[in-house]
């Protein structure tokens, strides 16, 4: 480890620890704990929520997967953008309009059940365990791999930051780690892309044409079908990501930080944008490290391909380039798992504590006090999950978090809003069979169960074919919500026209 | 001398009567517009999305070159992006609109004329 690197990674951690100084003291109520009082403005909350999804698994994953796998590591990029589009035309606007703190708070201005809220915190915990666990183990050998220390140190310095940051600064520091990863780290991006586009004169097809001869797939590496060669699992996956962003808990409380739908809406503007520019650019860092580096490089330092980044800006920027991209990905881990740590934390404090064993009568002090112990539960769970999990082939939950947010949290979102039928027992159905039937499906399937040793949880046939199992289990979170309401007498037209204008103007008044 | 306030507030009288709100002309016509935006651009982008892995999947078509050593396959993935930006982009006009539409029935059919 050269003293560039230790440099740069101590300046990340002294600037994290001075935003979360500042955001301490500003953090005095409940309201700014979760959601930094609602006071973002439209750009800080879009580079935020670009701060918030784009994990290490996206930078150095997916420029890993094209570097090995061509077009097939391309789909990622496209499914997790269009995402937005979703949460644009369908999710964001009434969310901001209806919620407070969680997914919970906008489905129950509708219901008031605490059975609702019990199921949408569950979900909630499930899918930010899931995710954690993945951003945790993954970050754990990245570090490892990048800074040359061991993986359980790697984990608790991760894990120490996060709790830090949440612990103390809440949202408010969450939300400027976040912004600050992005800035670093759509500048990383644009550095490596501009130097790989330059060695190719500029000239984007001749960067096609040296890729084609530059791995061992040969023209094969620009044609889709190398990596997804079943199509229905393909369709599968790439339902779970464009209908998954839309239901997943740390992205949805982003837009509870800002005052109205209308910074909402322009906060989703701004992080498409962000994020759109940041897949474009996954291409030109996969082309230039299969181009620079080779693949079999790639593969020497790390089986999954995430040293192909790194390792691309060292071959074209030298050390500086490669110790800068090296702290842009510590960075980047810092704030997906700051923002994980207080989705599960509201689920905990807000939704249960808060909600269903206080009834919604606890002091403003109770609740902040609940929500920070929550915070360090949460932390504390997920750093001991992700020392355990160290050998264990834990990749496939990031896509398992997004297949239970569209199975189980965007039908109940979206029937809350758009139907006028649906009730109580509808919510509790999509919300139990979404999350059961990925859960269920998932442990039956190719992701736990392989043939080769090594290659997933357990050796064994696969009962379930498809890896990602969003293809059934999201028409089961969607159907289980159908039947449930109509098999059900509960029916409150007056309450839904009450939502139903709330969602759509944004009147925050009372009755 | 006046004794009496010539207006009360809102708060103070009964409870707004949404059922009303909903059932009025304004309201009803601003869902129309939203959903005249909404429903067919959703529509329009979940079948753009989906050809795609559908096309590599069951054919190869896309692989016959575009210009050089880039193939459709590929013009067809960028497009997904302009598509996305471009809907941004639309949206946010057609929201300004919106927003108009809101303010006008939160002033005229919520906080006036209501309940």
């Amino acid at each position: 480890m050269d003293a560039t690197v230790i440099i740069l990674f101590l300046a990340i951690v002294i600037l994290t620890l001075v935003i979360t100084y500042y955001a301490a003291k500003r953090t005095k109520s409940t309201g700014d704990f979760y959601t930094a009082g609602g006071g973002l403005t439209g750009w800080q909350n879009g580079l935020a929520i670009a701060g918030d999804y784009l994990s290490a698994a996206s930078f150095l994953g997916i420029a890993g997967m094209i570097a090995l796998n061509g077009f097939d590591g391309f789909f990622y990029s496209i499914g997790f953008l269009i995402a937005y589009l979703v949460v644009l035309f369908l999710v964001a606007e009434p969310l901001r309009n209806l919620g407070k703190y969680t997914i919970a708070d906008m489905i129950n201005s509708r219901f008031d059940a605490k059975k609702i809220r019990g199921a949408a915190a569950l979900s909630t915990i499930t899918i930010v365990l899931f995710y954690m666990i993945a951003q945790l183990v993954g970050a754990g050998a990245l570090i490892q791999l990048l800074f040359g220390i061991d993986y359980w140190i790697a984990v608790l310095i991760v894990g120490v930051m996060m709790t830090i940051y949440v612990l103390f600064g809440g949202m408010i520091a969450t939300s400027w780690v976040q912004i600050t990863k992005a800035v670093l780290l759509m500048a990383g991006m644009v550095v490596i892309s501009f130097l790989v586009l330059m060695k190719f004169n500029f000239n984007i097809s001749s960067m096609f044409t040296a890729v084609k001869t530059a791995t061992n797939h040969g023209a094969d590496y620009l044609k889709p079908g190398i990596l997804y060669t079943e199509p229905l699992g393909t369709i599968s996956l790439m339902l779970a990501l464009v209908l998954g962003t839309a239901g997943l808990p740390h992205i949805l409380m982003r837009f509870f930080t800002v005052k109205d739908a209308k910074t909402a809406r322009s906060s989703v503007i701004t992080a498409t944008w962000t994020i759109g520019l940041f897949y474009i650019l996954t291409l030109f860092l996969g082309f230039g490290a299969a181009a620079f580096v080779g693949q079999n490089s790639i593969l020497a330092a790390n089986p999954g391909g995430n040293m192909a980044a790194p390792l691309l800006a060292q071959a074209i920027g030298g050390d500086i380039l490669f110790a800068f991209i090296c702290a842009v990905a510590f960075a980047t881990i810092l704030a997906v798992v700051a923002g994980l740590v207080l989705s599960g934390a509201s689920a905990f404090a807000h939704d249960i504590y808060g909600q269903i064993i206080k009834k919604g009568k606890a002091t403003d002090r109770q609740q902040m006090l609940a929500a920070r112990n929550a915070s360090l539960a949460v932390s504390v769970i997920s750093i001991l999950l992700a020392l355990g999990a160290q050998y264990l082939n834990v990749a496939f939950l990031v896509s398992l978090a997004f297949c239970i947010a569209a199975s189980a949290n965007l039908p109940v979102i979206l029937y809350t809003v758009y139907w006028k039928r649906f009730n109580t027992t509808g919510a509790v159905s999509a919300l139990l069979t979404g999350l059961l039937s990925a859960l269920i499906l998932v442990s039956m399937s190719p992701s736990v169960f392989s043939p080769v040793e090594g290659a997933a949880l357990f050796v064994g046939e696969p009962i379930f074919p498809i890896s990602n199992p969003a293809i059934v289990s999201v028409p089961l979170g969607f159907l289980a919500g159908y039947l449930g309401t109509v098999l059900s007498k509960e029916y409150d037209p007056v309450r839904y026209a009450e939502v139903k204008v709330r969602a759509n103007t944004g009147y925050r008044g009372p009755r | 001398m006046n004794t009496q306030p010539i207006t009360v507030e809102k708060d103070n009288k009964e409870s707004i009567d949404f059922v009303k709100v909903e059932e009025s002309k304004e309201f009803k016509s601003f869902m129309k517009s939203k959903k005249k935006f909404i429903v067919p651009w959703t529509i329009f982008f979940l079948i753009f999305y989906f050809t795609l892995p559908i096309l590599t999947s069951y054919t190869t078509f896309l692989n016959s070159s575009f210009f050089g050593d880039i193939s459709w396959v590929w013009v067809f993935a960028i497009a997904q992006f302009v598509m996305t930006w471009v809907l941004c982009t639309l949206y946010v006009r057609k929201a300004n609109r919106f927003d108009e539409m809101a303010e006008d029935i939160i002033d005229e059919q919520i906080k006036g004329g209501n309940s």
